[in-house]
């Protein structure tokens, strides 16, 4: 395994879905429903099995809009509140209204929700105003239970490949897509109607506090390789300066989770222990009360719960020990931390992408559509702000039952040879090479350098300074060497990184306010401009092939929000009591 | 420029008296989303061959035989 084997192979079909996490295999399998004669082919960098940020399932769905517990309309406006105002409210509003159809389909799949003593479900209160979390008992099966489905679906599933760069046509539709074989380095070259970008979040964009490259909140297998390939075939990218950044367990770098704890009692706490903001949902506006709670001396910020009842811990630790992120047991046992009796420490993660929990993704209208034609993204990558795992199988069902639909209204478009020709040059490039600089340490500095300067709170000098230094590190790509298929994956995964670190600077550079709390907070530019910055940010590659950006209106709401009520999440810190 | 070795202790273990790979079982390389796992071309059994790892356990979880051992890594416990 792993040794270089200069092949190229090729294939053909109406559907291509990139990404077999979440999104990627509802929008397949949504695809195949609707029309069982289209080809539809899942595309996967690991294996569907146990890929992406459920590999090892989820503990619970974090925004549910479940009759009689919440509508399209308060959670509409919640997201729009949570969000400062810039979202596209339709596709809010349209995963609000559909994404109970899907949890009733993902009971069917054999995934099974809370219910209280009535037999209703028994949903949570965590978010500032309206109740959408639901806790899954069976939570860490949810990864076996899709991929059932899929084998039924009887979806060819492509396991190994890691895509690299789109295929446009002349008119600059989606004309396909290139892969390299992550085990031998075969070159693919697929000719598809349609292509579903579903490969999850930027996150090793930053570095995280361990060094550890892959130590990082995200599945580490997501390395913004989406958000580099639209951004290459012509695809605008709304907000990326809407930065993901997580309270974390310091160190592990993974959730400590106040939505599973919050509800039993758990809260965030300063080191007095003492609560200093009133909700654990993340929003930028939260994070910024974190750090200002940090840089106030009273941190680190901690997840209290040795105030809890002994059983209620134990059942707490029954979903965090054995669901999502289950070695958080080790780690704490390693460090002889006992929830029973002191509280868990945190800290503020690094950077990244993401529209899962915050809004920087690739632009989609609410069928899931990009700017390009035949083109389209769901979950983690695609610019539903908040979107979470429920609005990844919703929006991915959105874009599988569009997409198969667009199929079959045309015909392929012609694959351009020199495209081909030039990736395959590219992609194989560190493999021509007898030494070099390998690909771990160029991703180590590029995400050190985003650390140093990308980090908010933003400065405008230290953002042009990273420009120039990522602009340095570029020229050393072409020194990278690959001397196996696997650092060769590697190698690719490098390209994708120091791109969105590029789009991360520009984005940042271009919104002349502070916005969305600490994700945007502009020192330069501290306060928030409506009046020139009620808008989009869209990013793309211009007619002369350099990254560029433009504003784009936010379309009229379909649920308007009061004055009094734009501001509610800025309103988080805890009032001292007379 | 040339290369250097780099030692480093790797998170996932293997205990080669559970493993079973020997008898063409792959399973933990199969699931690993990192592809950092593989299979001796000289012990038959499962090893971790890049300290690429993201602590998931997907490899302890799915491993029929209870072989696979997974263990924060060094630099973050």
């Amino acid at each position: 395994m792993d040794e270089i084997a200069n092949g190229t192979e090729t294939f053909d079909c109406d559907v291509l879905v990139i990404g077999g996490g979440t999104a990627g295999p509802m929008a397949a399998y949504k695809a195949k429903k609707k029309n069982p004669d289209a080809t539809v082919v899942l595309l996967e960098k690991a294996n569907v099995k146990r890929s992406g940020a459920i590999s090892m399932g989820m503990d619970g769905l974090n925004n549910t809009v479940i009759p009689g517990h919440a509508t399209p309309e308060q959670y509409t406006k919640e997201i729009t509140i949570a969000n400062d105002g810039i979202v596209n409210q339709k596709a809010v509003y349209k995963y609000a209204e559909n994404c109970f159809d899907i949890i009733q389909e993902l009971d069917s799949f054999g995934i099974r929700f809370l219910k209280d003593e009535t037999g209703d479900y028994d949903v949570k209160k965590v978010h500032h105003l309206g109740t959408y979390v639901l806790p899954m008992p069976n939570g860490d099966t949810v990864k076996k239970a899709l991929y059932r489905q899929l084998r039924r679906a009887r979806l060819l599933i492509t396991n190994r490949y890691m895509a690299t760069r789109l295929l446009t046509g002349k008119d600059g539709r989606i004309a396909g897509a290139m892969a390299v074989n992550t085990r031998d380095g075969t070159f693919l070259v697929i000719r598809a109607k349609s292509v579903i970008l579903c490969m999850g979040a930027a996150g090793r964009l930053g570095l995280p506090t361990s060094g550890y490259l892959f130590g990082t909140y995200e599945n580490a297998a997501n390395s913004g390789d989406g958000y580099a390939m639209a951004y290459h075939a012509g695809a605008e990218l709304s907000n990326l300066e809407c930065y993901q950044i997580n309270p974390l367990i310091k160190d592990y770098n993974g959730p400590a989770c106040a939505y599973v704890a919050g509800p039993f009692g758990g809260y965030t706490a300063n080191n007095e222990g003492m609560r200093f903001i009133e909700c654990d949902y993340w929003s930028g506006q939260m994070m910024q009360e974190f750090f200002n709670e940090l840089q106030s001396g009273k941190g680190p910020v901690f997840l209290k719960l040795d105030h809890l009842h002994n059983k209620t811990i134990e059942e707490i630790e029954s979903t965090l020990h054995n669901v999502e992120r289950p070695t958080r047991g080790r780690f704490q046992h390693g460090r002889g931390i006992d929830y029973r009796q002191e509280m868990i420490e945190m800290h503020i993660s690094e950077i990244g992408f993401c529209s899962g929990h915050s809004a920087s993704g690739v632009f989609v209208d609410e069928n899931a559509r990009t700017t390009v034609d035949g083109l389209y993204a769901a979950g983690d990558m695609a610019s539903v702000p908040h979107n979470y795992m429920l609005g990844a199988f919703t929006n991915g069902r959105f874009a599988g039952e569009d997409a198969v639909e667009y199929a079959g209204s045309v015909d392929f478009a012609k694959i351009d040879e020199d495209q081909v020709a030039i990736e395959k040059e590219r992609v194989l490039a560190p493999t021509k090479l007898e030494d070099g600089i390998p690909p771990n340490q160029v991703e180590y500095k590029i995400r050190r350098l985003v650390n140093d300067y990308l980090q908010p709170p933003k400065v405008t000098k230290k953002m042009q300074l990273a420009q120039e230094r990522f602009a340095e590190v570029r020229e050393d790509l072409k020194h990278m060497v690959a001397r196996d298929s696997h650092e060769l994956m590697r190698a690719m995964e490098v390209h994708s990184i120091i791109d969105c670190a590029d789009m991360a600077a520009a984005a940042s550079l271009f919104r002349t306010e502070s916005r969305w709390g600490l994700y945007h907070n502009r020192t330069d530019y501290p306060e928030r401009d409506n009046e020139n910055w009620f808008c989009f940010s869209q990013l793309f590659k211009n007619q002369e092939g350099a990254m560029d950006l433009k504003k784009r209106d936010v379309d009229p709401y379909v649920v308007p929000i009061d004055d009094e009520e734009k501001d509610i999440y800025d309103k988080q810190r805890v009032e001292a009591q007379a | 420029m040339p290369l250097a070795h780099s030692p480093t202790t790797v998170p996932v273990t293997v205990d080669e008296e559970k493993c079973i790979a020997h008898k063409g079982c792959t399973v933990c390389v199969d699931v690993c989303p990192l592809d950092v796992l593989r299979i001796h071309d000289e012990t038959k059994k499962a090893y971790m061959k890049y300290d690429e790892c993201w602590y998931c356990m997907p490899c302890e979880a799915d491993c029929p035989t209870g072989a696979v051992n997974v263990s924060i890594p060094y630099l973050l416990r």
